[in-house]
């Protein structure tokens, strides 16, 4: 087709002979070029900024100066000096991510399970239900529920309280600190039902009907061993999947205590988590090489985590 | 035990309704309308009148609904230098190219790391099972050195470029290729079929339900985000739309801006927020429930091997 076409003219024969050159050129080193784009963002953005942050954090660092080499002082200072660090950000961080990850992702199995035993429209329907917080981001998320827990008698939740006469004047939620952190696991686990849940819910349901039958003849007696001993083992990949997505996505979304309350610090660093710690050091004090030091100990938490998840279920399967 | 059996037969995905599922119904039934309520509140706010977010003690529903908070929405943008819809348009022209252009590069990079034999193959894929416990947020400064030395600052770019190699995206759609028979391709290539339409013809048709997936997630992942408006762009009018709706929140909505304060400025501003808010939410929503079935297919290939 190309040739009869090209055939007629001069000029557009060069041109077609240039693409088809080209073309084969491009085909011969195909696998080269499929990949570079893919490769060359990943290093660009993903890559090269850790290397540039583990570098930073040798560093002090300020974004105006130009950075001097300050050894291993900043991940000194950040284990012995840092009170913040020590009170606050990794305790929240501990709990934080317990309740939301690893809550979380008990919650979303059984969500996924159960919903798998029942038909499909309702399960339809319930699944985007419960999919659909995880979709928005912070932003939206502390819209809703700012509204819902403001601290004045107007808010929702306080009006609520002060119909039941359960309190007598309203709380300023989002401000106290002794409620912050508590409200933050509220809406960090109602958005948690994201990817990994769907993952989880698909395995469930592709589990081999015979898989079943063959448990119940091996002497199975109840839903609970059933779990255990058929569904668990079954789904195991798309468990480790749910795993490494509940984990990154309860790290993701640690700035969600500032977006609630609106300041960072939070109030009385009841909301600091990890990563609030290292950005209230890059954008609030500039001590960039500090705040670098921060986030690299974090990706090591968050990378040593999943690989301790994969390992557990890689030995009980 | 007949029944009991016929019971276990049926446990998983059931084709109808029956008495055994009352249990599953009576745990799904109260956190689904516990998940769905702060989505059906921000609805019901969006569309309330002035003196109904007024009212003392709150209401959930809406009375006599309006489109006055859409009105002031557009009306408060109107003093200030950038319109409204100049941040949408923003966050729409840059979504559509972020979608269009993450599909593109993922579906050949994870057709290659799929079906393509090389040395390297297997050390990419897993450094890109590595980067999915990749947490971006931990990374600002560093990214933001790379893209102000690329000269991105200030550009359209930069709210493109940091968000196109994703991750989780290429490991779907790999795992996706992964389960096309090789034969197929073989077939082709025997007949003389280049790379590029073997993808146009053979990989892409076969695997939409992928493709849902990252558009899904490359959509999510712009038009929610708001770290390039916040750190890479000086520039008010290249700022996205949920930029726009945290400067609403940062100065109407803001908790400690609601104590004690009922003038009604920050009643209107409670409305104007629920309306953006909105704005913000559908295009998630009508996205998800367009492509979910496909994206519940494309999940039975999630798992890690």
């Amino acid at each position: 087709m190309i040739k009869s076409s090209s055939r007629t003219r001069k000029k557009p024969n060069r041109v077609k002979h240039i693409v088809g050159v080209l073309g084969r050129h491009v085909n011969k080193h195909s696998v080269f070029y499929l990949q570079i784009p893919f490769i060359a963002l990943f290093v660009l953005f993903i890559v090269i900024p850790v290397l540039v942050a583990i570098g930073l954090s040798f560093t002090d660092f300020n974004s105006i100066q130009s950075p001097n080499w300050v050894g291993m002082d900043n991940y000194v200072n950040v284990l012995t000096n840092d009170r913040v660090f020590t009170e606050f950000a990794i305790p929240n961080t501990i709990i934080y991510s317990v309740i939301v990850g690893v809550g979380g992702y008990i919650l979303s199995f059984f969500l996924a399970w159960s919903l798998a035993q029942i038909p499909k429209i309702p399960r339809t329907i319930m699944a985007i239900i419960l999919y659909l917080p995880s979709m928005t981001g912070g932003i939206m998320i502390s819209t809703v529920w700012q509204v819902i827990f403001a601290g004045d008698k107007v808010g929702y939740l306080n009006a609520l309280l002060l119909k039941l006469d359960v309190i007598h004047s309203p709380i300023t939620w989002l401000s106290d600190s002794r409620y912050l952190m508590v409200i933050m696991l509220v809406v960090s686990l109602w958005s948690s039902m994201g990817i990994g849940f769907l993952s989880m819910l698909a395995g469930v349901l592709n589990v081999d009907k015979e898989l079943y039958e063959a448990a119940r003849i091996d002497g199975v007696k109840n839903r609970l061993q059933e779990i255990v001993y058929v569904t668990i083992p079954a789904i195991k990949p798309y468990m480790m999947f749910g795993a490494v997505m509940s984990i990154v996505n309860a790290f993701q979304n640690g700035s969600i205590g500032v977006q609630l309350s609106g300041a960072n610090p939070t109030p009385g660093y009841a909301g600091q988590l990890l990563i609030t710690h290292a950005e209230e050091h890059a954008f609030v004090r500039y001590e960039m090489g500090y705040s670098a030091a921060l986030s690299v100990l974090m990706l090591i938490i968050v990378w040593g985590v999943s690989k301790l998840s994969k390992k557990l279920f890689v030995e009980k399967g | 035990m007949k029944r009991h059996r016929r019971h276990f037969a049926l446990g998983i995905n059931p084709a109808r309704f029956e008495r055994s599922q009352i249990k599953f119904f009576l745990f799904l039934i109260p956190v689904t309308i516990v998940t769905g309520i702060p989505i059906v509140f921000i609805i019901f706010n969006a569309f309330k009148p002035m003196d109904e977010l007024l009212n003392y003690p709150p209401k959930f529903i809406t009375l006599r609904p309006t489109l006055e908070n859409f009105r002031n929405l557009i009306a408060t943008s109107d003093n200030k230098a950038i319109p409204m819809s100049r941040y949408l348009f923003n966050s729409i022209l840059v979504t559509v190219v972020v979608v269009v252009l993450t599909l593109l590069i993922t579906v050949m990079a994870a057709y290659c790391m799929s079906k393509k034999k090389y040395r390297l193959k297997n050390i990419l894929f897993g450094i890109n099972e590595a980067a999915l416990m990749f947490v971006s947020a931990a990374v600002a400064i560093p990214r933001y050195i790379i893209i102000n030395s690329l000269g991105l600052v200030d550009t359209m770019w930069a709210h493109i470029i940091p968000l196109l190699a994703m991750p989780v995206g290429l490991y779907l759609v790999k795992q996706f290729i992964d389960d096309l028979p090789d034969v197929m391709i073989e077939a082709a290539r025997i007949d003389g079929a280049s790379d590029f339409s073997i993808l146009r013809k053979i990989i892409i048709p076969n695997i939409k339900p992928a493709l849902a997936t990252v558009s899904i997630l490359a959509f999510q992942a712009s038009w929610n985000t708001m770290e390039a408006s916040n750190y890479y762009i000086n520039n008010e009018a290249m700022k996205s739309f949920s930029f726009y709706m945290s400067t609403l929140t940062a100065s109407s909505g803001n908790a400690n801006a609601l104590v004690g304060q009922l003038a009604g400025n920050t009643v209107a501003g409670l409305g104007i927020q629920a309306a953006a808010t909105l704005i913000m939410f559908l295009p998630n929503l009508v996205m998800f429930i367009m492509l979910q079935s496909r994206v519940m297919n494309s999940m039975s290939h999630s798992g890690m091997k």
